[in-house]
C-alpha cells in the first residue's frame, strides 16, 4: 500500500538524522553468493530482476562463495588489498596536507576503496575510464606514479597539469583516465562517445563511465543511457551509490525507483547491483560487464552499493547532517578489513604481516609526499608560472591572447 | 568553377573531408538517412556508410557529448544540431567540456569537433528558429566562433573548422542557404547561381579562420558585419548612397582585429551590424576593440545596429530585423555626426 499524501509536497527524508540511532534494517542485503551468474551473451529481459538483488561473493566468515567467485588468485588479491590500503594512507596524507594549507581542497575515498580498485584491475591497457572525483583507485591500482598525484594536489613547479586544474581533478590518458571535470555527470555521456568512436573503427577498446549516484539526475546521465543503448556501445556505465550526495541522501535523486539500477531497464540495458564493499564481487561484476562490452554485445549499467564513510570534501561536515555512527552501522562493513579477512581465511595472510605491510605503505606513501613538496606546495616553494595560464587554451595562441599575455607582464 | 547553393557547398565541405580523414564523423538529428531537414547531409550515409553518418536521437546534450568522447578517443566529429534555437541543452558540454579540455588536460586531450548549427532570421520562424546566439559561444575561452556569408566562404571555413584542432562553432545563416539575401524582404532574391560567390572550387580548399575580408571597399565609413547582415550592410550603403566600407567578419573568435583597424582607420567611421538582439552581442565587443584601438582616428560615435531586445518575434518579423532602412539610417547619422 502506498500512503496517499497528507498535504504540502512529499519530500523524501532518510530514516535518520543527527541525534537519532543509525538504522539499515530496511536495506536488504541478500546473502553472499545467491545471486546467479547468468552467461555474458543472455538477454537482458530475462535477468531484470538483478537490478533489485546484490551480488556479494564474501560471506561474514570471510569465505568467497557463489557462482561470481573465483576471479583472482591469491597474488591478485594480495595486490589488491595493497591497492586499497595505498589508496586509504594517500587519502590520509592528502587530508591532512590540506588541513595544514599544502593545498585547497581534497576528496578521500573512505569505504569506497573497492570500487575504482577492483575495477581497474578488469580493464586492460587501451581501455578509458571517465572518472568522477572519487575513483584516484583506478590511477593507484594502475601503477600511476603517486608523485605525479600528489603534484597536481599541490598546484606545484611539477604539475602535469599546471597548476589549472583544482586538486585531485587528474587527468592521465596513458593510464586510461579521462580529465575529470568537475561538473557533474558530463564524462557519463562521453564514455559512451568514446566507446562508440571505437566501434566506428572496429576497435576492441572499450570504455567506462562513472557517475554518483546524486549525478543519476543530470540529463546527461539519461542522455548516455539512451546512446548507449541504441548503438549498443561497448562501455561499462557505472553508478557508486554511497549514499549520500554533500549533504542530500540518494532518495533525493532515486525517487520511487527501487533503486539506481533499475533506471537502466527502461533502456533494455542489463543492470546489475553490486556489493562495492566485496573487492571479490566488484572484481567479478566488472569483469562481467568489460567481456560483454568487449565482445560487442553493448553496454551494462552496474550500480555499487557503498558507503561515503567520510566527508564529501575537506569542505564539508557530514555530522551537520547525519548521524556520526552511520557508518558504523552500514550493513556492508569495511572493503579493507573484508579482503583482509578473506586472506586471512585462505591462509596466506595474517594480521602480523597486515601491519607490517600498513606501515610499509605509509612509508611509501611519506616518501612520495616528501619527493612532491620537493616541487613546492599550493602556497611555497615551487609553483606553476603566470606564462602558463595563457597557454594551452587553444592549439596556437591566438592574437588576442597574446595581446592579454603582453598585457599581464608575464 | 561549379556554382553552388550554400547548402551544396556545405555539402561538399563535409564530403570532402569525409573523403580524405576517415576520422571525420557526421550526425545528428535527421542527418543520416534522411540527409538533414536543410538536406545539408543528404547522400553523405549512402556514400560513407552509417558507421560515419548517422541519426542521432533528439538530445543535443547527447549529440555534443558523445561527439567530445569521440573527440578525445581520435576521431573528428562533425555535428549538426537541427536550429541554433536548440544547441542550449548542449551549452554545459560546449562551455564546461569541449572548450577546455585541450587546457585542462594540459594537452593530453583535445576536442578537434565542430558543431554546425542553422542561425539567424528571415524565414518566418518565431522565436524557436531564428536566433543568432553567437555571443554566447564568443564568449567562452577555448572555442572558435564562424559565421559563413556565402557558398564559397562556407566550404572553405567549414574544411579548415573539420581541419582545426580546437573546438569550432559553425553558425549557418539559414536565410542565406539558397541566395544572398540582402534585406529587401518584398523583393525576390538572386539565387547563388547567378551571384559570383556562388562559384565553389571542387575539391579540398579552405579559407582559414580569424581572417576577415573586404566585400566592398570605401573611404566614407567602415560597417562591420558577419552572415546575412553582410548582405543586408551592402544593400543598405548601396541604397543610401554612401560610400561605405564593408568588412564580412567571417571568424569571431579568433577575430581579426587588424583587418577592422586598418579599415576604420582609413575611413574615421564606424557602424557595427548584428542580427542578434542588441544588448551584450558581440557588436559591445566590437565597439569596445574599435574604441580601444581607432579611439584617435574616429570622427563620429561608433553606432550600432542590432536585433531589438526582444524574443524574436513571428508576425513582426520585419519590423524587428535590422534591415536596409535602419542600416541605412545609422549610416546617415554617422556621416552627420
Amino acid at each position: 500500500m502506498v500512503e496517499t499524501r497528507k498535504g504540502g509536497l512529499f519530500v523524501p527524508e532518510p530514516e535518520v538524522r543527527p541525534g537519532g540511532q543509525p538504522d539499515f534494517s530496511k536495506v536488504k542485503i541478500p546473502r553472499a553468493g545467491s545471486v546467479e551468474r547468468p552467461p555474458v551473451d543472455v538477454d537482458p529481459a530475462t535477468i531484470r530482476d538483478m537490478a533489485f538483488s546484490i551480488i556479494r561473493v564474501l560471506n561474514r566468515d570471510g569465505e568467497a562463495v557463489g557462482p561470481w567467485a573465483g576471479t583472482l588468485t591469491d597474488e591478485e588479491l594480495l595486490e589488491g588489498l595493497k591497492h586499497m590500503m595505498t589508496l586509504r594512507a594517500f587519502d590520509a596524507r592528502m587530508q591532512m596536507a590540506q588541513r595544514q594549507g599544502k593545498t585547497s581542497f581534497y576528496m578521500q575515498h573512505m569505504g569506497e576503496e573497492a570500487v575504482s580498485c577492483a575495477f581497474r584491475r578488469a580493464m586492460e591497457p587501451g581501455d578509458m575510464n571517465f572518472p568522477t572525483y572519487r575513483q584516484a583507485g583506478l590511477l593507484i591500482a594502475g601503477d600511476y606514479p603517486m608523485v605525479e598525484m600528489m603534484n597536481q594536489i599541490y598546484s606545484n613547479e611539477a604539475d602535469p597539469l599546471k597548476g589549472r586544474q583544482l586538486p585531485i581533478m587528474y587527468s592521465a590518458k596513458d593510464h586510461g583516465f579521462f580529465s575529470i571535470s568537475g561538473n557533474l555527470g558530463t564524462q557519463f555521456i562521453q564514455a559512451v562517445g568514446w566507446a562508440m568512436a571505437s566501434a566506428i573503427n572496429n576497435d576492441t577498446r572499450i570504455a567506462a563511465g562513472w557517475i554518483g549516484d546524486g549525478s543519476t539526475a543530470e540529463s546527461d546521465f539519461h542522455a548516455a543511457l539512451v546512446f548507449a543503448s541504441t548503438y549498443r556501445a561497448p562501455v561499462v556505465l557505472n553508478i557508486v551509490n554511497n549514499q549520500w550526495a554533500i549533504s542530500t541522501f540518494q532518495g533525493i535523486a532515486r525517487g520511487g525507483a527501487g533503486t539506481f539500477a533499475a533506471r537502466g531497464l527502461g533502456f533494455g540495458l542489463p543492470a546489475l547491483r553490486v556489493d562495492g564493499n566485496d573487492y571479490l564481487a566488484v572484481h567479478a561484476v566488472a569483469k562481467w560487464a568489460v567481456e560483454r562490452a568487449r565482445m560487442g554485445l553493448g553496454a551494462t549499467l552496474v550500480e555499487y552499493v557503498t558507503y561515503r564513510v567520510g566527508a564529501h570534501s575537506t569542505s564539508d561536515d557530514p555530522s551537520a547532517y547525519r548521524p556520526k555512527t552511520e557508518s558504523d552501522a552500514w550493513p556492508l562493513g569495511d572493503p579493507v578489513i573484508r579482503l583482509k579477512n578473506h586472506l586471512i581465511r585462505r591462509g596466506v595472510w595474517t594480521d602480523d604481516r597486515h601491519k607490517q605491510a600498513e606501515a610499509e605503505v605509509l612509508d611509501m606513501v611519506i616518501t612520495a609526499q616528501k619527493e612532491a613538496e620537493k616541487h613546492g606546495t599550493l602556497h611555497a616553494g615551487g609553483r606553476p608560472s603566470a606564462r602558463d595560464m595563457f597557454e594551452g587554451v587553444y592549439a596556437e595562441m591566438p592574437p588576442h591572447l597574446r595581446r592579454q599575455r603582453q598585457q599581464a607582464g608575464v | 568553377m561549379p556554382r553552388m547553393t550554400m547548402i551544396e557547398a556545405i555539402r561538399d565541405a563535409m564530403d570532402v573531408s569525409m573523403g580524405r580523414d576517415e576520422n571525420v564523423v557526421v550526425f545528428g538529428e535527421d542527418v543520416g538517412y534522411f540527409g538533414g531537414v536543410f538536406r545539408c547531409t543528404a547522400g553523405l550515409q549512402q556514400k560513407y556508410g552509417s558507421s560515419r553518418c548517422f541519426d542521432t536521437p533528439i538530445s543535443e546534450l547527447g549529440i555534443v557529448g558523445v561527439a567530445v568522447g569521440m573527440a578525445a578517443y581520435g576521431l573528428r566529429p562533425c555535428v549538426e544540431i537541427q536550429f541554433a534555437d536548440y544547441v542550449y541543452p548542449a551549452y554545459d558540454q560546449i562551455v564546461s567540456e569541449a572548450a577546455r579540455i585541450r587546457y585542462r588536460s594540459a594537452g593530453q586531450f583535445t576536442c578537434p569537433i565542430v558543431i554546425r548549427m542553422p542561425t539567424g532570421g528571415g524565414i518566418f520562424g518565431g522565436q524557436t528558429h531564428s536566433q543568432s546566439p553567437e555571443a554566447l559561444f564568443t564568449h567562452v575561452s577555448g572555442l572558435k566562433v564562424v559565421v559563413p556569408s556565402n557558398p564559397q566562404d562556407a566550404k572553405g571555413l567549414l574544411i579548415s573548422a573539420i581541419e582545426d584542432p580546437d573546438p569550432v562553432i559553425f553558425l549557418e545563416p539559414k536565410r542565406l542557404y539558397n541566395g544572398p539575401f540582402d534585406g529587401h524582404h518584398d523583393r525576390p532574391v538572386t539565387p547563388w547561381s547567378k551571384h559570383d560567390l556562388g562559384d565553389v572550387a571542387a575539391n579540398h580548399v579552405t579559407v582559414p579562420l580569424g581572417k576577415a575580408v573586404t566585400r566592398r571597399e570605401g573611404s566614407a565609413v567602415t560597417i562591420l558585419a558577419y552572415g546575412t547582415m553582410v548582405h543586408v550592410a551592402l544593400a543598405a550603403a548601396e541604397d543610401a548612397g554612401i560610400d561605405a566600407e564593408v568588412i564580412d567578419l567571417r571568424t569571431l573568435l579568433p577575430l581579426d582585429l587588424d583587418a577592422i583597424t586598418a579599415s576604420v582607420k582609413k575611413t574615421g567611421r564606424c557602424v557595427v551590424v548584428h542580427e542578434a538582439t542588441m544588448t551584450s552581442g558581440f557588436g559591445a565587443e566590437l565597439v569596445t576593440l574599435v574604441q580601444e584601438h581607432c579611439f584617435y582616428h574616429l570622427e563620429a560615435p561608433v553606432a550600432r545596429v542590432a536585433g531589438w531586445d526582444t524574443p524574436y518575434p513571428h508576425a513582426q518579423e520585419w519590423d524587428y530585423f535590422p534591415g536596409p532602412a535602419r542600416i541605412g539610417e545609422a549610416l546617415r547619422a554617422v556621416m552627420e555626426a
